[in-house]
């Protein structure tokens, strides 16, 4: 039996200056990460300091967008849809949606890639993850 | 061992849906239930802790509604569901300093009679909040943040929905003989299977109740509960630590008690065996099974063998827990469960827990709170208490 992910309308997210690179490039269908340039490691969510050395020593660098699912959830009701882990091959995992899919196949370690959704009121879009 | 301070009176208010009282009446009552059963006054409280559900800024409204006149010492650390553990140990401390003689904690909401969909519904915290323009989008809730960690276990560790449904059906065996309990019912493990899916894996059966109502707790300096008529119910440990989603590097299989738990056995110079009985925070199956390998009762990953064939039920398995029905069946007043956790080891240390689920000479107890979100970000406090 399969049941396909229904295909929600995500909420816009709250922009700000400190994320403003993230959703810059969403806009233009880019998935972002930070760098911390005093360790040269990846870090998600992106934000203007180093999770790693509280320094502003950060940059904001595309990712390829593809991953893998470290772990999922089916927010079971009349309109189904999958929440998900996704580990991201720069290594950091994030939360997102994992959509285009039947939502009784899914499987951690099972391999995505980004896609982005439109959001209501014009938000900027959102990376989701569909079966790569 | 160094004198710390004491658990002196405890009370659970015994409401479950408080439609004709307002939260700040709920602390109220139940303060002073914790006083009766103390033995103590209105003014002998000169320390107060509160965390997030207290109305007001902070705790000051509630210091204002009860009328609290001797205040010398004040917390306020909001650690969700787990601030009242949390509390216990900064009462002790702040006791063994000096501030304070004598401690109240209290805890109060009324989720159930506003209507509020806890745990599937997405809620925001408020603007401003950095993480949250990277979750609400996707419609995270508390139920499928937490069922996240249930698929990575189980994934990892070859956990199975049959075994976390045991940990519903031991908290069901010691509900039934709880009057006030929400759901008294003993269920079994394919009632809880075949209960409906709320967010894969989690079952309806594998999730807490929403309850209003609350509780408090009274801890004092050695002198003044020696003086009480009270069972002596000593914090012989305690710890608190938090755990963040690390920038990305997340790992699910574990919560902060890994922290916090060998932080109070430490203190308390003993070993998870040593411990006759548990109170685990339970707002879902999956949190006690990973805060009951934290905490070291059992590895890491062996928690479904360790809760399976009644592991957790008084006076059949190794380890009782959870002896008033737990969030899972009793009650989880304001969305928060760690005061009710500390109440039930109390009175199992005092050997006053319900006659069927009481544990023979419990007089090493621990109480374990996890709050905010398992998945996500949260803190976990531990207590251990001793009867002396």
């Amino acid at each position: 039996m399969a049941t396909m992910a229904f295909d929600r309308t995500p909420s816009a997210p709250q922009e700000s200056p400190d994320n403003k690179p993230y959703w810059d490039g969403a806009r233009e269908g880019k998935l972002i990460l930070g760098r911390c340039n005093d360790t040269s490691k990846f870090f998600h969510y992106p934000r203007h300091v180093s999770p790693f050395t509280l320094s502003n020593n950060v940059e904001f660098v595309q990712a390829k967008g593809t991953g893998t699912i470290y772990s999922w959830s089916v927010a079971r009701g009349k309109e189904p849809y999958a929440v998900a882990y996704v580990q991201l091959d720069e290594g950091p995992i994030m939360l997102t949606n994992i959509v285009n899919c039947d939502l009784d196949a899914l499987a951690c370690g099972q391999k995505v890639k980004v896609t982005f959704r439109a959001t209501e009121e014009n938000g900027a879009p959102v990376p989701m993850f569909e079966p790569a | 061992m160094t004198e710390t301070a004491y658990i002196v009176g405890a009370f659970e208010h015994p409401t479950r849906k408080a439609e004709t009282k307002s939260t700040a009446q709920l602390h109220a009552e139940v303060a002073y239930g914790a006083l009766q059963d103390a033995g103590l006054t209105h003014d002998d409280i000169d320390g107060y802790f509160c965390a997030g559900d207290a109305p007001g800024m902070g705790g000051l409204s509630m210091i204002d509604y009860m009328g609290l006149r001797k205040l010398r010492h004040y917390d306020t650390t909001e650690s969700g569901g787990s601030s009242y553990v949390i509390h216990v140990g900064h009462a002790v401390e702040a006791i063994m300093a000096g501030k304070c003689n004598v401690a109240l904690i209290t805890l109060a909401g009324r989720p159930r009679a506003e209507g509020m969909q806890t745990g599937t519904a997405v809620r925001s915290f408020g603007s401003g909040v950095p993480d949250e323009p990277f979750e609400l989008p996707y419609g995270r809730t508390i139920a499928t943040m937490h069922a996240m960690v249930a698929t990575r276990h189980m994934y990892q560790y070859g956990t199975t929905s049959e075994q976390l449904a045991w940990i519903k059906v031991a908290a069901s065996h010691h509900a039934q003989h709880n009057p006030h309990a929400m759901l008294p019912k003993v269920v079994t493990v394919e009632d809880v299977v075949n209960s409906p899916m709320v967010a894969d894996p989690l079952h309806r059966l594998d999730c807490c109740v929403i309850s209003d109502g609350g509780g408090a707790l009274i801890v004092a300096r050695p002198e003044i509960a020696k003086s009480l008529r009270r069972p002596l119910v000593k914090v012989r440990g305690w710890g608190e630590a938090y755990k963040h989603q690390s920038a990305g590097a997340i790992d699910l299989t574990y919560s902060a008690a890994a922290m916090s738990g060998p932080m109070a056995f430490e203190k308390a110079g003993v070993k998870p065996a040593d411990i006759k009985y548990a109170s685990i925070y339970d707002s879902f199956a999956i949190s006690v099974l990973v805060q009951l390998e934290d905490l070291g009762f059992c590895e890491k990953g062996q928690g479904g063998r360790f809760v399976q064939d009644g592991g957790l039920i008084s006076g059949v398995g190794k380890l009782p827990f959870n002896t008033d029905g737990g969030g899972l069946c009793n009650n989880h007043p304001s969305n928060r469960g760690g005061m009710t956790k500390v109440i039930e080891a109390v009175r199992q240390a005092r050997g006053e827990a319900h006659p069927k689920v009481q544990v023979p000479n419990a007089d090493l107890v621990l109480a374990n709170g996890k709050g905010g979100n398992l998945g996500t970000r949260h803190g976990c406090g531990t207590v251990i208490l001793e009867r002396v």
